[in-house]
């Protein structure tokens, strides 16, 4: 057993290249990070309990985590479909479409916020029509769902594209030249295997969802106990001095947000455990 | 010559195929190309003078120079992390190593209100080094130094993400036979490493800045929204907005989405690059 904490190398540079690191990494990111943490503390049990039960707070946890649930169901049916398009049909001009799905990540969140707004309000472009058929769209949980798709789609396509370009065509031949329908072939072959990339990016564009402010907050409306998204909640405490509260929701967002990645990890690990036995 | 491809794989019926591939561009067309278009449209709707004269206001160019001075501290110190960071984690072997990647990528995990928020815990008037800072006459919240510090927190990662991976893959089987041959270190990182990860450091460079530009969340909870002094554009298009001032509101958005044009057009330019290399 090697018991040095760092295997011989050649090369210079490794004391002051981590040591920067260390120093920057503590800085920037762990310190105001504990901060966090540890002013949180000091509210005691009963004292997060008290600022998480208020009815306003938890009626913006069930509308954050409800609408970002939506979104990434939404977006892990549609993305499927977007990531095959990609790399299973062939056509001219593929790779513009393909930058195209960058284009959330690429639009700074406040544009999209306004953009969105724009097409969806009653008097909007698609907020008209739908306002016609009696449907509302903005200022409503509709609309913060679809601002949670925008942002959450690259998500889904980014993790799911891949799997699909390294699946081994051979075994849908096989399956196909032992007698399997297509359809056979897709859901007992194909979709097996994409599954854990699936997964990931089910939980990556739902954790996006649930933390995303500046495309959803001009579309929500901002109705207390109605269209108000936690983040806002905290803007709303920040903006009364009330530091604890506003660091008792956040908390309670990490604590929700870690525990459902926690869980998707399981149902990852569980997934591919099972392609493994195969 | 290849007259015809060879067909692969799983061969849905043709009303398969067209349904899937409707489905997809009707999708990306409404959620992704549609609220873009709309952008530009209603930046212009009054005409190219009237776009002009929104921008050319104070106000307006005001944000502009300070979105582009905390882009310009941002992305360098990020850049410079980044490079340190994936030299000492790609390069070595060391215990512990796992653990600084996972932290590296907190910030992407964290809610940008979140990432403002843990500053406002730092250094506001209730927080820790706050009553501190008061006392010396030295302002970070709703002052430049604070949407800088959120910045870079929210763009920490982007390059050392993208480095740590691409130097892991290449080893550093170069970087030995260059010192065995008797070239000093920095040499080494210079003709041998750079080289190597330019295109990669590009990538992360531009995705970097995108986001440096374009922080919302963060940069709202730290700024104090003063005007002509703490309002990067985003922040800028957002009171715009609330004052109804659409048109103006869209063509300081619209400036935004140019950036995002770019970026995407520089994201595709370096992917066909180093996609070229590679099969070279």
């Amino acid at each position: 057993m090697n018991l040095k904490f760092k295997k011989y190398s050649v090369l210079p540079g490794f004391g002051l290249t981590l040591g920067y690191t260390l120093f920057y990494l503590g800085f920037i990111v762990l310190l105001p990070l504990a901060a966090l943490i540890i002013r949180g503390s000091e509210l005691g049990w009963s004292g997060f309990w008290q600022v998480i039960s208020d009815p306003r707070v938890l009626a913006s946890y069930k509308l954050t985590f409800g609408t970002a649930l939506a979104a990434a169901i939404i977006n892990t049916f549609f993305g499927l479909i977007v990531a095959w398009f990609l790399t299973r049909t062939h056509f001219p001009g593929k790779r513009f479409i393909d930058s195209i799905v960058d284009l959330p990540f690429a639009l700074p969140t406040a544009v999209s916020g306004i953009a969105l707004t724009a097409v969806y309000a009653p008097t909007g472009w698609i907020g008209k029509p739908l306002m016609d058929a009696g449907i509302k769209v903005a200022f409503t949980p509709i609309g913060i769902t679809i601002a949670m798709i925008f942002i959450g789609l690259p998500f889904v396509v980014r993790t799911v594209q891949p799997a699909l370009e390294e699946l081994e065509l051979e075994l849908e031949e096989v399956a196909i030249s032992l007698g399997a329908s297509q359809w056979t072939t897709l859901v007992k072959v194909i979709l097996p295997m994409i599954l854990p990339s699936l997964i990931t990016g089910f939980a990556l564009s739902f954790a996006r969802a649930i933390g995303e402010y500046g495309s959803v907050v001009f579309i929500a409306g901002n109705m207390p106990m109605r269209t108000e998204i936690s983040s806002l909640l905290i803007i709303t405490k920040l903006e009364q001095y009330d530091f604890l509260g506003a660091t008792a929701i956040a908390l309670g967002m990490l604590i929700m947000s870690f525990l459902l990645l926690f869980v998707v990890n399981l149902l990852q690990s569980w997934s591919s455990s099972r392609l493994k036995g195969v | 010559m290849r007259s015809k491809e060879l067909k692969r794989g799983l061969q849905p019926p043709l009303i398969v195929n067209i349904i899937i591939s409707t489905v997809s561009i009707i999708f990306l067309a409404l959620f992704l190309v549609l609220p873009l278009v709309v952008v530009f449209g209603e930046a212009f709707r009054q005409g190219v003078s009237v776009w002009w004269g929104s921008i050319a206001e104070e106000e307006s160019l005001s944000a502009l120079r300070l979105t582009l001075f905390v882009a310009a501290i941002a992305v360098p110190l990020n850049l410079f992390f980044g490079i340190a960071a994936s030299w000492a984690l790609a390069k070595f072997d060391f215990w512990g190593r796992n653990l600084i990647i996972t932290l590296i990528d907190l910030p992407f995990a964290i809610s940008p209100i979140i990432s403002g928020l843990i500053f406002i815990l730092l250094f506001g008037i209730n927080g820790w080094i706050g009553p501190w800072l008061i006392k010396h006459n030295i302002q970070i919240i709703f002052a430049v130094p604070g949407i800088v510090l959120a910045t870079i927190f929210v763009t920490f990662p982007f390059v050392a993400r993208e480095l740590i991976p691409l130097m892991t893959e290449q080893g550093s089987e170069e970087e030995q036979a260059a010192l065995t041959l008797g070239a000093n270190g920095w040499q080494t990182f210079l003709r041998i490493t750079l080289p190597n990860i330019k295109w990669g450091l590009l990538y992360g460079v531009i995705l970097c800045n995108a986001r440096a530009m374009g922080e919302f969340g963060a940069v709202s909870v730290v700024s104090g929204h003063i005007r002509g002094e703490t309002n990067t554009l985003p922040l800028q298009a957002e009171i715009l907005y609330n004052e109804y001032n659409f048109t103006a509101a869209f063509a300081v958005a619209s400036l935004l989405a140019f950036l995002a044009l770019v970026t995407l057009a520089l994201k595709f330019f370096v992917e066909w690059k180093s996609n070229k290399l590679e099969t070279v």
